[in-house]
């Protein structure tokens, strides 16, 4: 029997030639990321000491990644004390691959990640963020848990009790058409299988409209996985991957391709034709209640928002600018606009792009989460709609349960800035 | 035996558990204040603690969906509430198991507010309308982190056989 490819590589992790589905592996993990729910992490590791009368001792320092990008600049003097307990506890175990609020090297974690060559193809990746999904862009086996597991995981250094999960084959054919994006794409299939449609599974990404697919709208399908409730995604790596790597992310290191077996066993197989999509919506409040942009075009929208780990990227920010160029957002409506990472920020700055979006009213903010989890400006006041490109709409996302938020493209985003309405990027 | 005390739908968010702009509170024991921050009535009931140990959320498909915050599932095991569903999300469960929250897998439970719930080892009993629905066992690969007691004395077992 062939294997998917998460199988092969939990197999390698694990120390085994092969792992069944279903099967209890404990994987060593080779990167370990956590944002400001560090301070939660801290916490739970010196627990899990308590009582032995051993000095707390991380297993690889190396391999443990923090970003500062929920609540950046703290929003609070309790944000602000957290933030420190966590540069003292990375100063005191020597943590490496630290990024603080800083324009030289902070932004935000799923993208730092990807572009500073943290992530190679066939690692395993574990994060305390339920979008370490994001990851899979690149071959990986990249998945969320909690800060208790995190912590067992600094100290173990591997994933206790993993169940091999069974993976859903998604095939996209075919050619985009204008103006429609990867986030289009992964609407489509969240509204398809519903927002628990691959849980506890793994979707694995193929075709060749994904192979003609940048890294960046890889990550884009990727990070909104577990919408649907994967585990993970994950596209098998090839001449794309290695481009971004090399190209992108400084790596130098040889680049494992493998991919799944021919004969792999998946739970079902999904076919998509890219040529049939249009622009798509996730209407409030799940992410699974997708429409087309046009059956919703016309209603009034009070703030766009562009960017997060999901659509910050320097091609989602030049979508944006290049449909507002020129131009002034409606008079009612305000857009924030949050790259990724400050490297995006800085080439997009490079490009015109930024000056581009708020010659039409957009304000430029700093890369952070802060917007999207309602924790941190950009809130909504009652009674107000958002059209963001963000990844979720619950009840009261934005701050506000008395407010409701729309997810989209980058292109529908900035489409609907320029008439204040949801509006067909299409014309 | 253990009344329902709150009926969900179901995709019930971590957000709506444990609303976003309360994640700067960490700990286990400051997060039960905010359990269900939005539904304020309910929220009160818990902070005045007039919803006894042991009472029961009874929710729909995929409780705990969206975000990895802890929070959400230390929130509720801080009012020792158990949460009926016919399924839950990935990473709350696993988060539930962790701390010690008790979670029930029942794909045909139903049950209104004020009934009350006899739970046992692989049937919820609706003890106020005589029917009895079977439960499913946890993912096999947690069930020895519930044996220990949750997974910090699980993994202080391990740390400690690591060390000698």
């Amino acid at each position: 029997m062939g294997m998917t490819i998460v199988q092969k590589i939990l197999a390698r992790a694990a120390g085994r030639s092969s792992v069944a589905i279903g099967d209890v592996v404990e994987p060593r993990v080779d990167l370990a990321m956590s944002h400001e729910n560090a301070a939660l992490v801290i916490n739970q590791f010196h627990e899990i000491y308590k009582g032995t009368g051993l000095e707390p001792h991380l297993w690889d320092p190396d391999r443990i990644a923090i970003i500062f990008d929920h609540r950046v600049p703290a929003e609070s003097s309790k944000t602000a004390t957290n933030q420190k307990k966590i540069r003292d506890f990375v100063a005191k175990h020597g943590i490496g691959r630290f990024h603080d609020l800083r324009g030289d090297e902070g932004g935000i974690c799923h993208q730092i990640l990807p572009e500073s060559g943290y992530v190679l193809p066939g690692r395993v990746v574990v994060g305390t963020d339920s979008h370490t999904t994001s990851h899979g862009a690149l071959g990986a086996f990249a998945f969320g848990v909690g800060a208790t597991e995190m912590a067992a995981v600094w100290a173990l250094g591997r994933v206790l009790n993993v169940e091999v999960p069974d993976t859903i084959k998604v095939v996209v054919g075919g050619t985009l058409p204008a103006t429609v994006l990867p986030k289009d794409l992964i609407l489509h299939l969240i509204g398809r299988i519903s927002a628990e449609g691959a849980n506890f599974k793994v979707i694995e990404f193929h075709g060749d409209t994904i192979e003609r697919m940048s890294t960046s709208g890889r990550l884009t399908l990727c990070n909104m996985s577990v919408e649907a409730g994967a585990t993970s995604g994950i596209v098998p790596p090839d001449a794309e991957t290695v481009r971004y790597l090399r190209e992108e992310a400084g790596v130098s290191d040889e680049v494992d391709l493998t991919g799944p077996d021919a004969g792999a066993s998946y739970s079902e197989t999904i076919e998509i034709n890219a040529a049939d999509l249009a622009p798509q919506l996730a209407c409030p409040h799940t992410v699974d209640h997708v429409k087309p942009v046009v059956d919703v075009a016309g209603r009034k929208v009070d703030q766009i928002v562009i960017g997060s780990c999901t659509n910050g990227r320097l091609d989602d920010l030049e979508v944006a600018a290049g449909i507002v160029k020129g131009k002034r957002l409606a008079k009612h409506v305000r857009m924030l606009v949050f790259p990724a990472s400050w490297r995006i920020y800085k080439e997009a700055m490079r490009l015109g792009y930024l000056s581009e979006l708020i010659d039409a009213g957009a304000v430029v903010m700093n890369p952070g989460c802060g917007c999207c989890l309602g924790v941190h400006q950009g809130a909504l006041g009652d009674g107000e709609v958002a059209l963001s490109t963000t990844n979720r709409n619950f009840k009261g996302r934005m701050g506000n349960p008395n407010s409701e938020v729309y997810l989209c493209s980058p292109a529908v985003a900035a489409a609907s800035a320029l008439t204040g309405v949801i509006t067909d990027p299409r014309g | 035996m253990g009344t329902v005390v709150l009926k969900l739908g179901n995709d019930i968010s971590t957000d709506h558990i444990y609303p976003g702009r309360f994640m700067a509170t960490v700990l286990p024991s400051e997060t039960p204040q905010f359990c269900f921050a939005d539904m304020t009535e309910f929220n009160a009931r818990l902070r005045n603690k007039a919803v006894p140990p042991g009472s029961v959320i009874v929710a729909g498909q995929n409780f705990g969906c969206g975000s990895s915050r802890e929070q959400a599932a230390s929130t509720l095991k801080g009012h020792d509430l158990i949460v009926v569903a016919p399924g839950f999300a990935r990473i709350f469960l696993q988060n539930a198991i962790n701390l010690g929250l008790r979670t029930v897998i029942c794909p045909e439970i139903e049950a209104s507010e004020g009934d009350e719930l006899e739970i046992g080892a692989d049937s919820v009993t609706n003890v106020t309308s005589g029917k009895r629905f079977a439960s499913q066992p946890l993912p096999k690969a947690r069930q020895a982190i519930v044996d220990a007691g949750g997974l910090i004395p699980y993994a202080r077992k391990l740390v400690v056989e690591q060390a000698s």
